[in-house]
């Protein structure tokens, strides 16, 4: 097995959880702030009552625990594969964030919207279509 | 006005809070086994590079800028406009790690860049 081929083999399924916990996490605490009301334009010191709402929220922790596993998928991959390249490949999670906000927030998504979510994911495409390491490209 | 700022610290100290993540881990080097021990190794490794932190610190603006303005704006438009950070990321891994990045792969950025301008678009 060629060492790029290796490097795709376990590339692409730490990409498929990025792709799906990032998303869900975003979604969560999506949830727990719409919960504790508008912060445009909140004063000082109503933000510590707003943060204790935060904190109680069930579904803040479960947001982070999400993203943590994200982190954690997401900086494995950053020990072996370019900045450049992991950025835009796990941003096929625009569209899993288009997709979880519908079902489980209930947001309305304009068609405009579905276009700009896809435009990015075809953006995703054409960078998944380079190789993984600068380093082996050059090697 | 709000809004813009928030967006300014998601995308910009979000960016460069990776940039300093990943050049910590650079510097541990590729993982070749996934068991527990190797990870806490990993992990272990990682917590004792200031490039982690500072990059920890920094990815924490972003994240309680993006906390405050989910509290008024919908998901699906706050993460896809949040995507500009591909075009600093960008600019900042060639600036600051020196990694090269091929014409094929700036081209994928203007499209997802392209993308983002048209949820901009879509804001009510």
């Amino acid at each position: 097995m060629t060492h790029t081929r290796r490097l795709h083999l376990k590339t692409i399924p730490l990409i498929l959880v990025s792709i799906i916990l990032g998303p869900l996490g975003n979604v969560f605490l999506g949830k727990a702030m719409k919960g504790v009301g508008s912060l445009r334009s909140v004063r000082i010191l109503d933000l510590a009552p707003i943060a204790s709402g935060v904190l109680t929220s069930g579904y803040i922790w479960l947001g982070i625990a999400c993203l943590l596993g994200f982190f954690l998928a997401h900086m494995l991959l950053l020990t072996w594969a370019d900045y450049s390249y992991v950025q835009p490949a796990t941003s096929l999670s625009y569209l899993t964030i288009a997709i979880l906000s519908y079902f489980i927030l209930g947001e309305a998504i304009s068609p405009l919207r579905w276009l700009g979510v896809s435009v990015i994911c075809l953006g995703v495409f054409l960078v998944g279509q380079t190789s993984p390491s600068g380093v082996l490209e050059r090697a | 006005m709000r809004e813009a700022v928030l967006f300014f610290f998601i995308v910009v100290a979000g960016t460069a809070g990776e940039l300093c993540v990943s050049r910590a881990m650079k510097s541990v080097g590729e993982i070749h086994d996934f068991r527990p021990k190797s990870i806490l190794r990993f992990i272990l490794q990682s917590s004792r590079l200031p490039w982690m932190w500072l990059g920890l610190a920094l990815m924490s603006v972003g994240f309680f800028s993006l906390l405050a303005i989910l509290s008024f704006r919908e998901v699906s438009f706050v993460v896809p406009v949040s995507a500009l950070s591909y075009a600093a990321g960008a600019v900042g891994a060639k600036a600051l790690l020196g990694e090269r990045i091929v014409r094929n792969r700036w081209i994928g950025i203007a499209v997802v860049c392209l993308g983002v301008t048209i949820v901009w678009w879509s804001r009510k």
